[in-house]
């Protein structure tokens, strides 16, 4: 493939005492791509978001974003006595950065059980995502010396909330609005980072049908618009199956398949993974 | 009301009640009753200025720290030692030959030191305890401020601290006006960072750590500079409190101390900088003047009033704190602020509150029923 690359992860593995909970998994999104992570519950999905956006530091392997290794790590100690997975030796260095790093670097997220700011009004709690690129410090800040930059983030995220549709409950307490709303906010949020990979996190989760068409016409419009590669996570199998350019498959924390959605559909082992059919 | 006529209004109030002050002040007499008003005036700011710092950290950032008594003794003893005039020395440090300082420099700078060195303190607690879980803060803090009374009283820093002896003679301020200014700036300073971009940053690690750090907030350096901040304020505090106090003494500044603190914080509302001021006034006002006379025993003719004597003041209030956490659990304000919209709302609802007071106890009484059922 030559096309260019944004996302590469390599031989991740997660290892929570002993449970791997990810284990020796690898794959990559391409720039403007559109990718899917299936699997079925427990499967590791969110534990994989987790280390790639820094939550967790992987037990071992690597991560490379926009052609640069971001996150690093190899069982050492403790941990290399009860390692399970495979490849090591093949990694020797240490990267941990905390998760607002990541976020800085231009991959942003959303949560499978949504986490807004609940006291804060839907407009602040988009404003906050604007803090991170500010050029100012706490001086300049606190006595308004370069106002011209609180009145640039507050335009931005105004117009962030229009193109949303989210404008008339700006000064709502962002967890009143509806469940479906509540997650189109977490999106205006997170693109406020200015990323340019999105990860989302069962975007579709308790939404009906209609809403999460809507959804999966609002992902393509938004990676056009603001030029992402998007990684998500989804058990709608119709919006997956729609949406996604290629699909890898998590069960039991390894990859069991990965293709276009016509061949992960045809795939023994997703089928026999998601009816729960023994070898 | 427009912005700006918000602003005269305000700026309006202000002033008036600057004169006011300013005016009764030259025509109260000392011995007078009524001179309690300005003890209220004086220590409610400062008390203010402690609680809203207090309340930046607790109650915007969401981190429980017990630091505060420590902080404003360090502020406070900063102050002291850097003011004392060196003829006094002499008779102030007496028994450490006069003590080692034999300099001073001038107020402003003083209670600017004042904070500095509790910002210093702050910061070096921080960098350990910070990147724990938020318990941890509220135990270390505490033990630093137990630890920093008891060093502070160490006679082997007498010739510094003049060990557990009062602190006295160092300058103090001429007018009630000096502390409630002060103050009042210091107030305004925090209210500026609370809604600036690094305020809400504060509230989005409080709300949510995790969504905040996936929104790119380094918890560490926010929290640290909150924690920071709000022991710089602290120090002042502790500054100021000396100068109304006259003389100072380590031993005074106990945990309790910071659990008023604390209280106040809780009764004004866990992030409302308004509520913290009011409580802070409500309860230098009670406890200073208003509930004073529960303490003193009183005859009506030869009959003993029952129950007044000294110490029944600190029963009464007691159970008022208790009455205000039972009935308004989110504090006087919650997390609302003060605003001329508010106020004239509240006033235009207040009939009708009152009238519906019998009405929600009962409803209130008949949940609590249904829960305990
Ligand atoms: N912090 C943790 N400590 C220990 N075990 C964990 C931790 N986080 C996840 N796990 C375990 O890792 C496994 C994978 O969990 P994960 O949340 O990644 O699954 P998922 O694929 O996202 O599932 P779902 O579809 O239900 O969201 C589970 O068995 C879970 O119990
Ligand atoms: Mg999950």
């Amino acid at each position: 493939m030559n096309k260019e690359n944004v996302l590469r992860v390599s031989d991740i593995t997660m290892q929570f005492g002993g449970v791997v909970a990810v284990n020796n998994f690898s794959m990559e999104v391409n720039k403007g791509e559109i990718i899917g992570l299936i699997g079925p519950n427990g499967a590791g999905k969110t534990t994989a978001f987790n280390c790639i956006t820094g939550v967790y530091a992987p037990t071992n392997g690597q991560i490379e974003f926009d052609g640069n290794v971001i996150i690093s790590n190899y069982p050492k100690r403790k941990m290399a006595k009860i390692y399970k997975g495979e490849n090591m030796g093949k990694y020797n260095r240490v990267i941990a950065p905390t998760p607002d790093k990541i976020t800085k670097l231009g991959i942003a997220r959303t949560f499978q059980n949504i986490r807004l700011f609940s006291q804060l009004s839907v407009f602040d709690n988009v404003l906050i995502a604007k803090h991170l690129h500010a050029k100012q410090n706490v001086f300049s800040a606190t006595f308004r010396i370069n106002h011209k930059e609180e009145k640039r983030m507050r335009e931005e995220t105004m117009a962030l909330l229009e193109e949303q549709g989210l404008e008339k409950y700006k000064d709502d307490v962002s967890t009143s609005l509806p469940y479906g709303l509540q997650r189109r906010l977490e999106i205006a949020r997170a693109l406020a980072t200015n990323p340019s990979l999105l990860l989302l996190d069962e975007p579709a989760a308790g939404m009906n049908p209609q809403e999460s068409d809507e959804l999966m016409e609002f992902i393509g419009q938004i990676r056009d618009k603001y030029n992402l590669s998007i990684f998500l996570i989804e058990h709608h199998m119709q919006l997956v199956m729609g949406i996604c350019e290629r699909i890898y498959v998590l069960d039991h924390g390894i990859k069991i398949a990965e293709g276009n959605p016509s061949e992960i559909q045809s795939n023994h082992k997703v089928i026999e993974a998601y009816l729960g059919v023994d070898e | 009301m427009t912005k700006q006529k918000k602003w005269l209004l305000s700026c309006i109030v202000i002033a008036v009640f600057l004169a006011l002050v300013y005016f009764l002040e030259g025509i109260i007499p000392s011995y007078s009753n009524w001179s309690m008003l300005f003890t209220v005036l004086e220590k409610g700011s400062i008390y203010a200025l402690v609680a809203v710092s207090m309340n930046l950290v607790n109650g915007f950032t969401g981190l429980f720290s017990l630091g505060q008594a420590g902080f404003m003794l360090i502020g406070a003893y900063a102050y002291a030692v850097f003011t004392i005039p060196v003829a006094q020395r002499a008779a102030v440090y007496q028994y450490f030959d006069g003590g080692l300082i034999q300099f001073t420099i001038p107020v402003f700078f003083a209670i600017l030191l004042a904070g500095i060195v509790a910002a210093i303190f702050a910061f070096l607690i921080g960098l350990p305890v910070l990147r724990l879980k938020s318990d941890y803060l509220a135990i270390a803090t505490l033990g630093f401020a137990e630890i920093i009374r008891a060093i502070f009283q160490w006679n082997a820093l007498g010739p510094i601290t003049n060990g557990s002896n009062l602190l006295r003679k160092f300058a103090t301020y001429q007018s009630a006006l000096f502390p409630i200014i002060a103050c009042g700036i210091c107030i305004a300073i925090i209210c500026l960072l609370i809604n600036s971009s690094y305020g809400r940053a504060f509230k989005a690690i409080r709300e949510d750590e995790i969504a905040a750090e996936a929104m790119g907030i380094n918890l560490f350096k926010h929290k640290q500079l909150s924690f920071v901040i709000s022991s710089f304020f602290a120090g002042i505090g502790g500054a100021l409190l000396a100068m109304f106090q006259t003389t100072i003494q380590a031993s005074a500044f106990k945990a309790a101390m910071t659990y008023e603190f604390l209280l106040i914080v809780v009764i004004g509302g866990m992030g409302s900088i308004t509520g913290s001021i009011i409580a802070s006034f409500l309860f230098i006002a009670c406890r200073e003047w208003w509930l004073r006379f529960l303490d003193s025993e009183l005859y009506i003719g030869d009959f003993q009033v029952p129950l007044l004597r000294a110490g029944f003041r600190n029963v009464v209030f007691s159970v008022v704190i208790m009455i205000i956490v039972l009935f308004y659990r989110k504090g006087i304000m919650g997390t609302r602020e003060f605003s001329w919209n508010g106020l004239l709302r509240w006033f235009k609802n207040l009939p009708g509150n009152i009238r519906s007071i019998p009405g929600r106890l009962k409803r209130k009484n008949k949940k609590e029923a249904q829960i305990n059922e």
